[in-house]
C-alpha cells in the first residue's frame, strides 16, 4: 500500500500532506488488494449468516418434507403430507386466523396510535423529551415482564382493569381466561407495548418534512388539519409503508406474551403461528411439521410485503 | 491549523422546532394536546406505577385499590425475591449473553459494512443482496435448523449456543452501510495518507464519525438479545444456565397467580438494567434514530 513517510494521527500533517499532494487526494490501491481486503471484510459476517441464516431457511424447506422427532438417525420423507396434515386440522386454521387477526389488531392500533401520538409531539411544545422517553419505556420492558404485570392488571375478579370497568357500571369480561377475550387482551398488550418504538419512527419521519412546505401552505391559508392531512400524510407516507411493513412482520412473530400469559389457551384461542411452531418441534417432537410451519411464515411474511410494496405505489409519495 | 476535519452535522434534537419552522400555537390548542399526552402518559405510567406500589405492598393488600401507595412499603419483599430464585446467576447470564452478541456484532459488522461500502471487488453487490435477504427473514424461522446446528456442535446448554448463532446481524450491517457511505472520502484518503490501512479508517474516521448509528444499533440488539425468550428456552436446560427472561418466565408460572407483589419485584427486577442503558445512551440514542437512514 501507500509507502508515505508521514507518521500516523498527526492532523497538521495529515491537513497539509491532503492540500499539497492533490495527485494523491484519491489514492489508486493495486486492485487485487483491494479484492482481497474486500473478501476478508465481508467474511466474517457472512460466515455467520451462511451458517445461521442461509443454510437454515434451506434447510426448514427441505425438514418441511420430512417426518422425523430430532432423536431418530434418518428423517423419513413424506412429501407434501406435512402441509396437508396442517391445512386439513381445525387446529391450524384456527392457529392461522389467530395470527391474522392478532396482526390485524396490533398493526392497526400501532399505526393509528403511534401516528396520533407523534403527531402530537412534534407540535414542538415543551416537555416533549418526558413523553417520548416515557412511551419508549415499555418497548424497552422485556415482554415477560410487560406479560406478568398484565396478568396482574387482567385479573377478572380483582384486576385493576375489572374493578376500574365496574366503577362505571361495565361488566369486565373475564380476559385471558376467555375464549372470546384473550385475543384481544392480547392484541392491546402487544399495542402498549411497541407504540412507542413506533412512535418514535414517525416522529423521525415528521421532523425530515422540511418546514417550508408548512409555511408556504399556511401562507395559502390552510388550516391545521388540511396541512395534515395534504401536506404532513402524504409526505409522510414512506415511513408509514415501513412502519406497516416492520409491524406486520413483528406482529407475526408474536411467541413471548403467548408463552407466558395464555400458552395458547383457552382452547387455542391465543394460539399463534410462531407459538405454534414451538409446540410442534420443541415440545412434540413433530420437526418435520413444525418447518412447514416456519415455511408458512416465511411464505406468509414474503408474499404480505411484496403486496403492500405493490399496493403502496397508490399511496406512498416520495418527494 | 491545517484543515481540522469539519464536526458532523449535528442533528437537531427531536421536539424542538427547527426556526422558521415554528408554530404558533393557540393556548387551547397546547392546552388539549398536553391534555392528550397527559392521558397517554397515564396509560403508559400508570400499570408501571401499579408495579412499583405493588411490589411494595404486603400480599393481602395486593388488590386493595383504596390502598394506592402502600402505608408500611414492605422493602423485605425485594430481599425475599431476590432469595427465591438465582437472579444474580440470571442477571450474569443474560447481561454477559447480550454484551458477547454486540460485541461479536460490532466486531463483524464493521468491516462487513465497510467493505460493502467502502471497497470494490467482484460479487460485491450480490453479496450484499443476499445480506438484504436475510434481514427479510424471521429469526423464528431458523430455529430448528439451528437448533439441530447447535445440538450437532454439542453445545446445548452452554453460553456458546447462546450467543454464536447472533454473532452478525444483517440489520446491522445494511445500517451501518448507510452510515459509512455518508462519510465524506477526504476523510479516508487523509488517514490513508496518514499510513492508516483499511483497519485503522474503520478504527480512526468510519466508527467516530458513525457513532450515533452503532450506538443505536447497539442499544436495539442489546434489548432484543436481553429480552429474547424463545432461543434461550429452547438451548437451554439448567439452572445454570437460565437468562433473566426465563427464570421470570418460570417465577411467573410458580408464583404468578398467587405472590404477586414478589412477582412485580420480580419484573422490576429484569427490566431495571435496560431501563438504566437507556438512560445512559439516550442522547446518543436520538440522535442515532434520526440520523442512521431509517428516515422515509
Amino acid at each position: 500500500m501507500q509507502q508515505l513517510d508521514v507518521p500516523a494521527r498527526d492532523p497538521v500533517r495529515k491537513g497539509r500532506a491532503a492540500r499539497r499532494t492533490p495527485a494523491l487526494r484519491r489514492p489508486r490501491f493495486a486492485v487485487p488488494g483491494e479484492w482481497l481486503a474486500g473478501y476478508l471484510c465481508v467474511l466474517p459476517a457472512l460466515l455467520v449468516i451462511g451458517v445461521f441464516a442461509l443454510f437454515p431457511v434451506a434447510y426448514s424447506l427441505g425438514l418441511s418434507l420430512f417426518k422425523w422427532d430430532l432423536v431418530a438417525p434418518e428423517a423419513t420423507f413424506v412429501g407434501l403430507r406435512n402441509f396437508e396434515t396442517l391445512f386439513a386440522s381445525d387446529e391450524f386454521r384456527r392457529v392461522l386466523r389467530n395470527t391474522l387477526v392478532f396482526s390485524l389488531g396490533t398493526v392497526g392500533l400501532i399505526v393509528a396510535g403511534a401516528l396520533g401520538l407523534a403527531l402530537l409531539l412534534d407540535v414542538g411544545l415543551r416537555g416533549i423529551a418526558f413523553f417520548r422517553a416515557l412511551f419508549f419505556i415499555p418497548y424497552l420492558t422485556p415482554m415477560v415482564a410487560v406479560a406478568a404485570l398484565w396478568m396482574f392488571l387482567y385479573d377478572p375478579q380483582r384486576g385493576l382493569i375489572n374493578v376500574a370497568l365496574g366503577l362505571v357500571g361495565l361488566p369486565g369480561p373475564g380476559w385471558l381466561q376467555s375464549t372470546t377475550w384473550a385475543l384481544p387482551a392480547l392484541i392491546l398488550v402487544k399495542t402498549w407495548k411497541v407504540v412507542g418504538y413506533y412512535t418514535v419512527l414517525f416522529l423521525a419521519g415528521l421532523q425530515s418534512i422540511p418546514p417550508e412546505v408548512h409555511e408556504a401552505a399556511r401562507v395559502d391559508g390552510a388550516s391545521g388539519w388540511q396541512r395534515v392531512r395534504h401536506i404532513t400524510l402524504p409526505l409522510l407516507s414512506p415511513m408509514t409503508l415501513f412502519v406497516v411493513v416492520i409491524a406486520v412482520i413483528g406482529s407475526f412473530q408474536d411467541f413471548d406474551q403467548v408463552f407466558v400469559m395464555t400458552r395458547g389457551g383457552p382452547v387455542d384461542s391465543t394460539n399463534v403461528l410462531v407459538y405454534y411452531l414451538y409446540e410442534q418441534a420443541f415440545q412434540n417432537y413433530r420437526v418435520g411439521l413444525g418447518s412447514a410451519v416456519a415455511v408458512l411464515l416465511l411464505a406468509l411474511l414474503l408474499g404480505f410485503t411484496v403486496v403492500q410494496l405493490q399496493l403502496s405505489r397508490r399511496w406512498v409519495h416520495y418527494q | 491549523m491545517g484543515q481540522t476535519p469539519p464536526q458532523q452535522v449535528r442533528t437537531r434534537s427531536w421536539g424542538v422546532r427547527r426556526p422558521g419552522g415554528g408554530t404558533r400555537i393557540a393556548p387551547l390548542t397546547a392546552a388539549a394536546i398536553y391534555a392528550l399526552l397527559a392521558a397517554m402518559a397515564l396509560v403508559v405510567g400508570f400499570p408501571f406505577f401499579w408495579m412499583l406500589a405493588t411490589s411494595l405492598k404486603k400480599l393481602p393488600d395486593v388488590f386493595v385499590f383504596s390502598q394506592v401507595l402502600p402505608p408500611e412499603p414492605q422493602w423485605g419483599n425485594y430481599l425475599t425475591a431476590w432469595r427465591k430464585a438465582p437472579f444474580a446467576r440470571y442477571f450474569f447470564n443474560s447481561v454477559f449473553t447480550a454484551t458477547a452478541i454486540l460485541a461479536l456484532q460490532f466486531a463483524t459488522i464493521i468491516p462487513a459494512a465497510y467493505g460493502f461500502a467502502r471497497l470494490r471487488f467482484p460479487g460485491r453487490d450480490l453479496l450484499f443482496l443476499l445480506v438484504l435477504a436475510t434481514m427479510m427473514v424471521p429469526v423464528q424461522v431458523t430455529f430448528i435448523p439451528a437448533f439441530v446446528v447447535v445440538s450437532r456442535l454439542g453445545w446445548t446448554d452452554t453460553y456458546l449456543a447462546l450467543i454464536v448463532p447472533f454473532a452478525t446481524s444483517a440489520f446491522g450491517i445494511f445500517l451501518l452501510r448507510q452510515a459509512f457511505l455518508q462519510v465524506h472520502q477526504a476523510f479516508v484518503d487523509a488517514a490513508r495518507l496518514d499510513g492508516c490501512g483499511h483497519l485503522g479508517v474503520m478504527r480512526h474516521v468510519m466508527v467516530p464519525q458513525t457513532a450515533p448509528a452503532l450506538i443505536t444499533f447497539g442499544l436495539f440488539s442489546f434489548v432484543a438479545h436481553y429480552n429474547d425468550l424463545f432461543w434461550p428456552l429452547v438451548v437451554t436446560e439448567s439452572q445454570r444456565m437460565r437468562t433473566i427472561t426465563l427464570g421470570l418466565a418460570s417465577f411467573i408460572e410458580f408464583e404468578g397467580g398467587t405472590r404477586w407483589n414478589e412477582l412485580m419485584v420480580a419484573s422490576l427486577f429484569a427490566m431495571l438494567p435496560l431501563i438504566l442503558l437507556f438512560l445512559a445512551t439516550q442522547r446518543f440514542f436520538i440522535k442515532g434514530m434520526a440520523s442512521s437512514g431509517i428516515k422515509g
